[in-house]
């Protein structure tokens, strides 16, 4: 079927052109990619054991041996700065999935069937949101347990009512919409209908959210850390190296703070400039 | 018509009596994480040095070998009381060091969203006046730049640059000097406080320390706050009544405040109270990056040594802060908005 | 005409709009002037420029757009090249203008009252002091009853019609000499709508204003104006006098648009460009539907009893037929397709399809019920009744795929088929939604609706949200289609003039319940309820033809 086949085709097409068309996007594809692939093979590139110390050579600026400088044990920054590119992902891409699912489909539901579910949902989800969103993630660590599942756990519990209202609103709007009445009427049931009509067209908002949430998870997790939950040291991790380094910056150890504070940030910011991107790629209203 | 006032008081009456559930909701929550989830709660209570006998009798002791419902009753009691246990690491009552230090942190919270409310709405303002142009531009940039600072970042950043490479700054220690007194307790905001003593160098003192912190947490809450100027005052700008006031010849500034910038005010409005939830927590981090003795600061020396009853009393204030926060926000929306009736 | 100078006077004007696929003329050349006191029409369809000439006169274009050429003259003054500060005092006190969806075009959070104060203290036509006075005045200039009191109404409190009023009353105040209004009656009821063009023209010529009135609606502009320009795709075609527009219509595209604009004589074949016979229609059969006292009833928030959005109705639709419901908005009309088509439960009474009561079965279980593929409908916008995400092809296949035991090839074919039916070309059943015209889109959703073979087919004011020329197309595919396949229609709309052409029978629902029923000539001919003969009248009716 030539239109079939033609369909990822102009899709691709579509992609260039977004990406041509504005340079920020472009950029901000390439940082991800970037960022992709120094959490999977980050680990096997690095020049020194992010965990080895080395009391010698403790809290050297940057220099041609040690690129971003060595902390107060005298590890390399640099490694611990790439190593702790996977365990940071993995936080969020972790508890975002699990929030986007559990709240993709609380969301559906409430927005879809209305009533009972409706209110019991939207109950639970003003209770979460009635705290502090990060407020309540450092209750939930503390209570639960000093471990990285439970601070997934508790980023994918923040995030879970940002998905659910989201579907919610773009489900409602369109459960009566003249192409989901049209379904109905071509015979299918409630659950198709959900799936397969609504779903869908609710999807580009919510990818949009889904990346700018990525942003927001991982400064959550590094906050949680900076703060002592979550990851303990020596693991690598940014939040962490950013506290060990704060003891370190009223006498001018800027580097340990800096660099592992960098990362943290142009990860965010390459995660909140795909959102705007995505925004453009996504709406079929303008792929021609 | 203006809703009368007798139904305007019922309308708000209403609002507050929404609240209930969710305070309700607040307490069963706070309630859980310390009983219900994985882990002995009387460990925690108990603290580090415990043994196995000693948690056990503290097991007892706190009724965690009775059944939830009635541990929930009585702990219902003691809030009721005002009572919301012992701090383990310093042995005064959680209660009474939280309200302490209440309002250090709510001097900075107010101070930082003050700020950016001052930069980010004028900003928002003027880059949706001048859709696709260099302010535009450089509005997304800061807007998403802001976002994505992690606050306790920011902070650490500026300390190196103000206190350390200029000198400008006072040590990131505390709310003042230590040479100075804090002022008479009134409001517990060293800035009134010291204008009431009329203590003009603990003023000075009190301002220069909540620099840098406000600054650091207004950065954070700017970015939310500017994003949704813009993206209403470009939502209404389009709409058709402003077309309406354009062919009635009104001016440009009429325009812009009287019709685009009140209608706009309400979206912006609602977004205030996703900013206060951002801002309280972000809050804690940049407490702990000042030494700012907040009972954002009180929960992470808490944590450290797992002072439970202190950490749970913190989520608990918190969340009813907040919930009063967004009351009050939702209050100020049902003055401006007349369409907002009754149960809606 | 006179050889007094025009008032206004628009000179070889072209704007241009800056669009991410580079600059778009929206209008060319176009040239058109006014005197005092005359009244003129400008009509098009939806993209032909219309609106856009109108706000390059006030330079309230948006900001993409921008005139590139031409001249505009107000009373000796060059409108293109004043600048902003003098145009602030022309707009609203020299030029006044009035839009459509009136609700939409008042400031939400402010009293009405105001806002008419606003432009009053603008135009510097009352102190401080009297201002409030002046804008009951104006209130009380267009007929709002209780003037005093409705200057406190916020733009939520007041229906569409009084919006309408209000506006006016914004534009009016400061007695400009010209007032553009564009479709200033679109979206209201036939009723509403007749009440508003009375007041304009009473207001205008009253004051010895002169007026620019753009439509899509050729009988509205031959019932209020003096003179016509018919513009299409940015540029004008025709110019000419209402009798002599309407005697003997020069361009082809006049003569097109005339044609299919229904009028009380013209039978369905008539709105074609070219002749053809006149479809046959089968003998009716035996009743298909019966519908026996159908409630549906909805709680109300703050009352204790729930409002009745239809009230006990009766009628039957045989087979064959095509039955009219006719009413306005809020009249439960929508209310009645949702029930038929089992979207909606009953509140009580009987449905009965082919002699069984579908009422009985939940609208949530109808979807897999065999009569389903039987009861279909076609609904009224186009483009929001198709998946923006699916072909053509999938959304007309979707039926078959659920209902019909066909093989993909045989479903294939029987798309394919069905396309050529409904007059779609082939090629574009691989399009999306977004990629297909308007009348494109409502021929997708005609073919799925028939998909199934159909015995009955609701069409929901299938042809509400259509240009005049594609309406006539469509009204007459659904003829040619009601004749080859012998199937039932119920057409719901509010317009009687689309009726008249369309259908058998009609009923006349208001506030839930039918008021009359009758054979379509009886009814429109000699109505018997007093609310019928009040439609009747509201219809603008463009003068007869000779094309």
């Amino acid at each position: 079927m030539d239109t079939l086949a033609s369909r990822p085709n102009t899709l691709g097409r579509h992609f260039l052109y977004v990406l041509s068309s504005n340079p920020v996007t472009a950029i901000a594809f390439a940082l991800f990619a970037l960022i992709v692939l120094t959490g999977v093979f980050g680990p096997l590139l690095v020049p020194y054991d992010p965990l080895a110390t080395h009391s010698a050579r403790a809290l050297e600026p940057p220099s041609w041996d040690h690129w971003f400088g060595t902390d107060h044990l005298g590890r390399d920054v640099f490694s611990r700065v790439v190593v702790a590119t996977r365990l940071d992902l993995l936080i969020s891409v972790a508890a975002v999935s699990l929030s986007f699912v559990l709240g993709s489909l609380m969301g559906a539901l409430a927005g879809f069937f209305g009533g009972w579910a409706d209110r019991i949902i939207g109950r639970v989800l003003d209770t979460v949101m009635a705290f502090p969103l990060f407020v309540l993630a450092m209750g939930i660590v503390a209570a639960a347990g000093n471990t990285i599942e439970n601070i997934i756990i508790a980023t994918a519990i923040i995030n879970l009512p940002f998905y659910a209202r989201m579907v919610r609103a773009e489900v409602n709007i369109r459960r009566n919409a003249g192409f989901v009445q049209a379904a109905r009427l071509s015979g299918n049931l409630d659950w198709r209908v959900l799936a397969t009509q609504i779903f869908p067209n609710a999807l580009p908002p919510i990818m949009v959210q889904l990346s700018l949430n990525m942003g927001w998870a991982i400064l959550n997790a590094a906050g949680l850390s900076f703060i002592g939950l979550g990851v303990r040291p020596p693991t690598p991790e940014w939040g962490i190296m950013v506290a060990e380094g704060a003891n370190f910056i009223v006498s001018g150890e800027w580097w340990l703070t800096l660099f592992p504070g960098l990362a943290l940030m142009l990860a965010v910011f390459t995660f909140n400039l795909l959102g705007d991107g995505l925004r453009d790629l996504v709406d079929p209203q303008r792929r021609t | 018509m203006p809703l009368p006032l007798p139904q305007r008081l019922r309308a708000i009456g209403y609002r507050l009596l929404q609240a209930v559930p969710v305070i309700f909701g607040i307490i069963v929550i706070t309630f859980l994480l310390t009983r219900a989830l994985p882990g002995d709660p009387a460990v925690y209570f108990a603290g580090p040095a415990a043994d196995e006998r000693s948690i056990a009798e503290i097991r007892a002791q706190l009724g965690l070998d009775r059944p939830l419902p009635v541990q929930f009753w009585h702990y219902l009691g003691d809030l009721a009381r005002g009572d919301l246990g012992t701090s383990i690491s310093t042995g005064q009552p959680v209660i009474h060091e939280l309200m302490t230090r209440l309002p250090a942190s709510l001097e900075l919270t107010l101070a930082a969203l003050l700020f950016a409310v001052l930069v980010a709405v004028p900003l928002g303002i003027l880059a949706a006046t001048r859709p696709d142009t260099w302010v535009d531009h450089l509005c997304r940039f800061i807007v998403t730049a802001g976002v994505s600072l992690p606050t306790f970042f920011t902070g650490l950043l500026l300390v190196y640059i103000f206190y350390f490479l200029l000198g400008w700054a006072p040590p990131p220690m505390g709310r003042l000097d230590i040479l100075y007194l804090s002022p008479e307790r009134v409001t517990g905001f060293y800035l009134i406080d010291a204008v009431i003593a009329g203590e003009y160098a603990v003023w000075r003192s009190a301002a220069a320390h909540l620099v840098l912190p406000a600054l650091t947490l207004g950065l954070f809450t700017l970015a939310p706050i500017a994003r949704m100027t813009r993206a209403a005052m470009l939502q209404i700008l389009a709409s058709d009544f402003i077309r309406t006031a354009r062919a009635a010849g009104l001016t440009r500034r009429k325009i812009l405040i009287a019709y685009a910038f009140r209608n706009a005010l309400l979206p912006v409005i609602t977004t205030l109270g996703m900013v206060f939830s951002f801002a309280l927590g972000a809050n804690v981090l940049v407490e702990k990056v000042f030494a700012w003795p907040g009972i954002g600061s009180y929960a992470v020396e808490a944590l450290v040594v797992s002072d439970y009853a202190a950490v749970q009393g913190f989520v608990l204030a918190m969340a009813l802060l907040f919930v009063m926060l967004n009351l009050v926000i939702d209050l100020t929306y049902t003055l401006i908005d007349p369409r907002v009736r009754l149960g809606d | 005409m006179t050889a007094t100078a025009p008032l206004l006077a628009i000179e070889d004007l072209t704007v241009e709009f800056a669009t991410r696929r580079g600059t778009v003329r929206a209008i060319e050349q176009v040239s058109l002037s006014i005197t005092r006191g005359e009244t003129l029409g400008v009509v098009g369809e939806s993209g032909s420029g219309k609106s856009v000439s109108a706000y390059s006169v006030l330079q309230i274009l948006d900001r993409a757009g921008r005139i590139a050429q031409g001249s505009i003259q107000f009373s000796g003054m060059r409108l293109d090249q004043a600048s902003e500060r003098t145009l602030l005092d022309i707009r609203g006190r020299e030029i006044s203008m009035i839009f459509q969806n009136p609700r939409a075009a008042l400031n939400p959070i402010k009293p009405v009252g105001r806002q008419i104060e606003d432009v009053l203290l603008q135009h510097t036509l009352a102190a401080r002091s009297n201002v409030r006075n002046e804008a009951i005045k104006a209130l009380k200039a267009v007929r709002i009853a209780d003037p005093e009191q409705r200057y406190h109404a916020y733009p939520f409190e007041l229906s569409g019609g009084m919006c309408q009023r209000v506006v006016i009353a914004i534009a009016l105040a400061c007695r400009p000499q010209l007032l553009i209004a564009d479709e200033p009656t679109t979206g209201l009821d036939v009723t509403t709508q007749k009440a508003v063009m009375e007041l304009v023209v009473e207001l205008t010529h009253e004051r010895r204003m002169a007026s620019i009135l753009i439509t899509h609606d050729l009988g509205l502009a031959a019932a209020y104006c003096d003179r016509i320009v018919v513009m299409e795709q940015g540029k004008i075609v025709e110019s000419a006098q209402v009798s002599t527009l309407f005697q003997a219509p020069q361009h082809p595209y006049t003569q097109r648009l005339l044609r299919a604009t229904p009028r009380l004589d013209s039978r369905i074949r008539d709105l074609l460009p070219e002749p053809r016979p006149a479809p046959v229609f089968p003998p009716h059969g035996p009743p298909l539907l019966e519908v026996r006292d159908l409630v549906r009833e909805f709680p109300a928030r703050g009352q204790t009893s729930a409002v009745r959005a239809v009230d006990s109705i009766s009628f039957t639709v045989h087979q064959g037929e095509s039955l009219g419901l006719v009413g306005e908005s809020g009249c439960g009309k929508s209310t009645t397709s949702a029930m038929l088509m089992r979207l909606l439960d009953t509140s009580s009474g009987q449905i009965l399809f082919k002699g069984e009561d579908i009422a009985a079965v939940p609208a949530a279980r109808f979807a897999r019920h065999p009569l389903r593929g039987k009861l279909q409908m076609v609904f009224q916008d186009p483009t929001d009744s198709l998946n923006p995400r699916w072909t053509a092809e999938r959304s007309i296949a979707d039926p078959l795929l659920r209902l019909s035991n066909l093989s993909r090839r045989q479903r294939r074919l029987r798309v394919q088929e069905l396309a050529e039916r409904v007059g779609l070309p082939l090629n574009l059943l691989g399009r999306f939604p977004h990629q297909l015209s308007g009348g494109q889109k409502s021929r997708v959703g005609i073919a799925r609706a028939i998909a199934l073979d159909p015995d009955l087919v609701v069409l929901d004011e299938p042809t509400a949200a259509l240009d005049v020329s594609v309406q006539a197309v469509v009204l007459n595919l659904l003829a040619d289609l009601r004749a080859d396949l012998g199937m039932s229609y119920l057409f719901i709309t509010h317009d009687l003039n689309v009726v008249r052409l369309i259908c058998d029978r009609v009923m006349v629902m208001q506030a839930g319940v039918i008021l009359e029923h009758g054979s379509t000539e009886q009814v429109l001919s000699r109505p018997e309820q007093a609310y019928t003969r009040t439609l009747l009248a509201a219809i603008p009716h463009p003068p007869p033809v000779q094309v």
